[in-house]
């Protein structure tokens, strides 16, 4: 028995190492080849010896930050609202509904964003780009409000799409987390803060808030961990590009997992050593979120298990 | 544990945890601020669209109309409220709205992909053919994607097989055997769960297909999937294998039992609600994933029941290659596969809910019936017993008619 169960941990852990060996010896290949370049270069021609993951890194990163940046209000605000203001008949179901939200396969976000929301995302980001364009991320340099016969083509498949999607996959991720630490919030302090005067948003905002900071933060950070690796979803609505692009609502974007999955089919032995160094430093850098959230979240007055 | 019998005597209760109490309640003024705010909200932003501002858009408009909500909401309640209660009442809205705005998104995914795919799937044929006869040109009555659902289910119950025995296993030997090693162990399982499931793809693509050599199969695809929902499993299994109390294990031991027993009869019924949601929801991880089977199991429009040679195709594989056709009927048919797939997961989920509702030791109405007639028989046995002693040896046993009250009876609440 003990053996048994020393066994399986054996092989779990060779397995993993295995996995992470291999591909930190086969990364290893391309990255002495392509030296200091691999982080800057931005093109990906490794046959002809120049490539790197300046541009796809950057893309990654430019999505997944987008996809914080919308789904962590409204995942505050949902956790929030199942914790706080929710009368107490409905609140297990919205909490099985948010779980559910977490299950759906991704590529079905990734038809939902390529079929609904490109089309009804268009007229929003020429507003946005039209209005705001004074803000260097806005603008679009392609695009000009003054022409009558703009096209709004140059809207589609941007970055701001692809973090729209993903922004849907990882707020219940987020939401689950942060609700389960603001409900362990002490009822004496929420209690004490009401009793004081405070109005109910004055309670949420002194107690529970403060109280959950851990898993505020903790529970963002392990949606950008999931928003960093998201392949499919990705890969369906954008067009992938291998230059630097900060214009968001513009077409053009990648990521380090579509660029993998585009290109393993025809990739050369070293080509395929490229996408693999591509893909230990998406590792490396979700592994870094992950175990940062991980931190934070046990480090908070709440330390809530996640 | 709700099983172990009742304390004799009366002992001092102990102080019930704090309950929340729900202070969440409905003002009417609030109420009908926000309806006039709202509809304000609406007509102002028609008219601004039909005569100062050709905006375009559903979404737009929806924008527009929700900005102007805000502001006009904000004067209602400036009209007879101070500073404290504006904020108040704006947090409180603005709250409402971010959950309405998350689950209204769910609703439109869950219809959207539904109504789509239920082009496809409303034909007999969709659910019992494959795609053999029918080209990109026939019409929706030919072909279907039954291919896809074996290849779906083969693929998880392969990667089952091997994942939950070696899972469980290694939960058990993290949670029972705390050692330095398992410390170790669970650091790298931990971070393996970070690992990007495409990049299991491509490390099964590059060992098992291109340096050994073998075809891409439906096994190839499950080795994937394996590798994703492993770390998966062993975590959640492991954090409900802790949550055991130590009381029970401690127990067990301490009535001479082996380790191997304790773990058998006491640790894993404990947790069996907790570990089966590990299982199902890794289950429902694992058939979602596409970019495992992308690079591993090489795409079909035929039946293959073979696992281990010819391409196989799974459900969510077929949508993502389907949808990407610029052939009307053959993005149907992607919907379709979409649907079924999330009607799937939904299902699992529903099932892992029901089964897994409850923490550790927490049992469900059934179990709890269960408990309580096997020990109401224990109960029976025991006064039968001591009333035969009785009989056989006057002066011994309960007095008369003292017999069990059924409050005493282990179970009951």
């Amino acid at each position: 028995m003990r053996y048994g169960s020393y066994g399986a941990g054996i092989m779990v852990l060779a397995i993993m190492t295995a996995v992470g060996l291999f591909l930190a010896i086969r990364g290893a290949q391309a990255i002495r080849v392509a030296g200091g370049d691999f982080l800057t270069e931005q093109a990906w021609e490794p046959n002809s010896g120049r490539f790197g993951i300046a541009a796809v890194l950057f893309g990654t990163v430019m999505i997944a930050v987008i996809a914080i940046a919308v789904a962590l209000p409204l995942a505050l605000g949902t956790a929030t609202y199942i914790s706080e203001y929710a009368p107490t008949g409905i609140k297990p179901f919205l909490v099985g509904v948010v779980d559910l939200m977490a299950a759906i396969p991704s590529v079905v976000y990734g038809l939902w964003g390529m079929y609904w929301l490109e089309g009804n995302l268009l007229p929003v980001a020429e507003w946005i780009s039209t209005h705001f364009g004074w803000i260097p991320i806005f603008r679009v340099s392609r695009f000009d409000p003054q022409d009558p016969l703009a096209t709004p083509t140059v809207f589609t498949a941007s970055a701001f799409l692809a973090g729209l999607v993903v922004a849907m996959m990882v707020a219940p991720i987020a939401c689950s987390v942060m609700r389960e630490v603001f409900a362990q919030a002490p009822v004496g302090e929420r209690e004490g803060a009401l009793a004081l005067g405070a109005s109910k948003w004055g309670m949420i905002r002194s107690v529970v808030y403060p109280f959950g900071r851990g898993g505020i933060i903790g529970g963002a950070m392990l949606g950008l961990g999931r928003a960093l690796g998201e392949t499919i979803a990705v890969y369906l609505v954008i067009s992938p590009v291998f230059v630097i692009n900060w214009e968001i609502l513009s077409t053009g974007t990648n990521s380090v997992s579509s660029l993998i999955a585009l290109h393993y089919g025809e990739a050369s032995n070293f080509e395929l050593s490229g996408l693999m160094a591509a893909g230990l430093v998406l590792f490396a850098v979700t592994m870094a979120v992950n175990f940062g959230a991980g931190i934070i979240i046990q480090r908070s007055r709440s330390g809530a298990s996640s | 544990m709700t099983t172990a019998p009742a304390p004799a005597g009366p002992a001092p209760a102990p102080p019930a945890p704090e309950s929340r109490r729900n202070l969440a309640k409905i003002r009417r003024e609030d109420v009908l601020r926000a309806v006039g705010a709202a509809s304000a909200a609406v007509a102002a932003t028609a008219w601004l669209y039909t005569q100062v501002l050709p905006g375009r858009g559903a979404l737009a408009f929806g924008l527009t109309a929700y900005a102007l909500f805000l502001v006009f909401f904000m004067v209602l309640i400036s009209l007879d409220e101070g500073r404290i209660a504006i904020q108040d009442r704006m947090a409180g809205v603005v709250i409402h709205s971010a959950a309405i705005v998350l689950l209204a998104a769910l609703v439109v995914v869950v219809v959207f992909t539904l109504a789509r795919g239920s082009e496809a799937f409303k034909h007999l044929n969709f659910w019992t053919d494959d795609m053999s006869l029918a080209g990109p040109l026939d019409p929706l009555t030919l072909g279907g994607m039954a291919h896809g659902a074996v290849g779906t289910l083969m693929m998880i119950a392969f990667a089952l097989a091997i994942s939950i025995p070696l899972g469980l296993a290694c939960a058990i030997f993290l949670a029972e055997f705390p050692s330095p090693f398992a410390r170790v162990v669970r650091t790298v399982v931990e971070a393996m769960t970070a690992l990007p499931s495409i990049i299991c793809g491509l490390f099964i693509y590059a060992t098992y297909v291109l340096t050994f050599g073998l075809d891409k199969s439906a096994f190839a695809a499950s080795l994937a999937i394996t590798i994703m929902i492993l770390p998966i499993i062993v975590r959640s299994a492991d954090v409900v294998l802790r949550l055991v109390p130590a009381t029970l294990k401690e127990a067990s031991l301490a009535v001479g039992a082996s380790r191997w027993r304790t773990v058998t009869r006491v640790v894993l019924p404990t947790a069996r609600s907790g570990l089966v949601t590990a299982i199902v929801l890794g289950t429902a991880r694992g058939i979602g994933e596409t970019s495992p089977v992308l690079l591993t199991a090489g795409y079909t429009t035929y039946f293959n029941f073979n696992p281990f040679s010819g391409p196989m195709v799974s459900l969510p594989f077929a949508t993502f290659t389907l949808v990407k056709s610029s052939e009307p009927s053959q993005v149907a048919r992607g919907f379709g596969a979409a649907a079924v797939l999330m009607v799937m997961v939904f299902g699992l989920f529903w099932v892992a809910r029901r089964l897994g509702g409850g923490g550790a030791g927490v049992l469900s109405p059934r179990g709890e019936r269960r408990a309580r007639a096997a020990s109401a028989r224990d109960a029976r046995r025991f006064a039968s017993r001591s009333a035969a002693l009785a009989a056989s040896r006057p002066g011994y046993g309960p007095a008369q008619g003292r017999v069990p009250a059924p409050e005493f009876q282990a179970g009951a609440r």
